[in-house]
């Protein structure tokens, strides 16, 4: 069946040329019909591997959870060294929000065992903070005119989180050496960096999306976000 | 390819059939003589616009009227409330500040654009400066007391935000509903729409941001005076805005109306005040061991 189509082929070909013989030189070219054009087209049907490249189904476990962590970790470095990559925004995850968010959360609770008159905000508070404001900050860009999408937005305000988490540990370090003036001082001074850190790494993400004369209406909830956060992080202290 | 002659202006004879044909049609009349005269004499020319209602109707809505798009469940819907720059915004704080006396807030600022990204951050951002500044003032007032230990008291951001969310949303509400039902019954014609009364609500809180950052200062008189600044600014901006509006009704009426805006008002005020700020009668006595005076008594009755 192969070699009749080639036929036909070059017959009209051979056609072609008579036709259009006032072409100068390419009349003489033509295909005699007396030889066959033979040929063998084969399609390599046989058997596939059995875990081919996109299957991530028989890897070992370890180089699953590897994988993701490596995703995290690199979206951390890019957190802590913002240029401008579209790194986070491209491959967004909520595993890294999530994990700092749980890790706030937990590290402002204290353990404290009068829990009730102490005021301090509690795991669900903090929790219902994090993604609440988060959420409303993406709507509030997207009301704006904003071309980032829903979960990008949320993957860049969670993974800025992270400077604001380091100070929180920082804090919780210093706060076991006493709790005096120079310690509140010395507090003051890291929850303030690492917030202006926190905001000015999300702003870099954020940013691009927006029309030129909304900027500082999308920047300014931002700022407010991080600020909260970061009060509850300089208001923290140890119950005794 | 054309003549001369066609080229000559051959509408006139047109635009008048169709106006004697149709004599209530709205024309445009260029010339500065007489324009009401439905025949046109030779030296007027006429150019028939529109001669049926859906033209008229158009113009209005795009000149006067709100552009709703798309229903409430799309995304568009909501949209369109925050079609405002950041120079729009600004702007419309600085009128809720500086209250003049000719320029309603809603004419002058709003112009048939209400937006809710205004009202909606700066409840936020009150919500939370009224929860900060206050337990500063609390940590502040009890510095002095060697057996007071800091407390974030965080609990204070959920009452904050039930007391100004309420305030913001459930008193426009209210008042648009008592304005469109006085307007229903008394046939006037200045009405707002909910959302403009949302709007001046809630721009009109700005001014407690700052005043309740003052009031971290320990003084009560300033305290006070600072009160009083921030409502005669703010309510100045909603009487303005309001008297427009009641003003058509009977004399009871329209005092009433505005009497209870600026009651709610103060009421508010004083109420947050009187809430999250400890007075500095707690610490004006000079005996740590007599810091329980009747005042502070009363403020922990007041915060339970």
């Amino acid at each position: 069946m192969v070699v009749s189509h080639l036929n036909r082929t070059v017959t009209s070909l051979n056609e072609l040329f008579e036709h259009h013989a006032h072409f100068a030189g390419l009349s003489d070219i033509s295909i005699s019909e007396d030889i066959p054009v033979e040929g063998d087209i084969s399609v390599p049907v046989g058997s596939q591997n059995a875990d081919n490249d996109f299957s991530t189904l028989d890897e070992p476990v370890k180089d699953t959870i590897l994988r993701d962590l490596r995703a995290v970790g690199q979206k951390f470095v890019h957190v802590m060294y913002p240029k401008k990559s579209s790194a986070l925004l491209r491959d967004w995850d909520l595993w890294g929000p999530l994990l700092l968010c749980v890790t706030l959360a937990l590290m402002l609770q204290g353990g404290s065992a009068d829990s009730e008159e102490d005021g301090r905000p509690q795991f669900a508070e903090v929790f219902v903070i994090i993604w609440f404001g988060s959420v409303i900050i993406t709507l509030n860009s997207k009301l704006l005119g904003g071309t980032i999408s829903f979960f990008q937005s949320l993957c860049v305000l969670g993974y800025c989180i992270l400077p604001l988490t380091v100070a929180m540990i920082v804090c919780r370090i210093v706060l076991l050496g006493g709790s005096g003036v120079v310690s509140f001082a010395v507090r003051l001074i890291v929850v303030t960096a690492s917030f202006s850190w926190s905001t000015f790494a999300s702003t870099a993400f954020l940013a691009d999306s927006q029309p030129t004369n909304r900027k500082a209406l999308v920047v300014y909830p931002v700022f407010l976000f991080y600020f909260v956060i970061g009060w509850m992080i300089l208001t923290f202290s140890p119950s005794h | 390819m054309a003549s001369p002659d066609d080229l000559k202006f051959q509408e006139f004879e047109e635009a008048e059939d169709l106006l004697s044909s149709n004599p209530g049609a709205s024309t445009l009349s260029i010339s500065s003589s007489n324009p009401a005269a439905a025949a046109a004499p030779s030296g007027e020319v006429r150019l028939d616009l529109s001669d049926d209602e859906e033209n008229q109707q158009e113009s209005s809505e795009l000149l006067g009227g709100e552009k709703k798009t798309g229903g409430f469940w799309t995304f568009e819907y909501y949209q369109s409330f925050f079609n405002v720059d950041t120079v729009q915004v600004l702007d419309r704080i600085k009128g809720s500040v500086m209250p003049l006396p000719g320029r309603n807030f809603i004419k002058h600022h709003i112009r048939s654009n209400p937006d809710l990204y205004g009202p909606f951050w700066i409840c936020v951002t009150l919500v939370f400066s009224l929860a900060i500044s206050g337990n500063l003032s609390t940590f502040l007032s009890e510095m002095g007391n060697p057996e007071y230990h800091y407390r974030p008291q965080f609990h204070r951001v959920s009452i904050a935000a039930v007391t100004v969310f309420l305030y913001a949303w459930l008193v426009p509400l209210g008042v648009w509903g008592f304005l469109t039902w006085r307007q229903s019954v008394e046939r006037q014609i200045n009405g707002y729409t909910f959302l403009e009364t949302v709007c001046v609500y809630g721009y009109s809180l700005f001014i407690y941001i700052p005043t309740s950052v003052l009031w971290t200062i320990p003084f009560n008189w300033l305290q006070w005076l600072l009160i009083v600044v921030a409502m005669v600014i703010s309510g100045s901006v909603l009487v303005i805005t309001f008297w427009p509006a009641v003003r058509d009704d009977t004399k009871l009426t329209a005092f009433a109306t505005v009497a209870v805006i600026v009651a709610l008002h103060a009421l508010l005020a004083v109420g947050c005040k009187l809430y999250f700020f400890h007075t500095a009668e707690d610490t004006r006595s000079p005996h740590p061991g007599q810091h329980i005076t009747p005042a502070s008594n009363h403020t922990t009755a007041l915060k339970t």
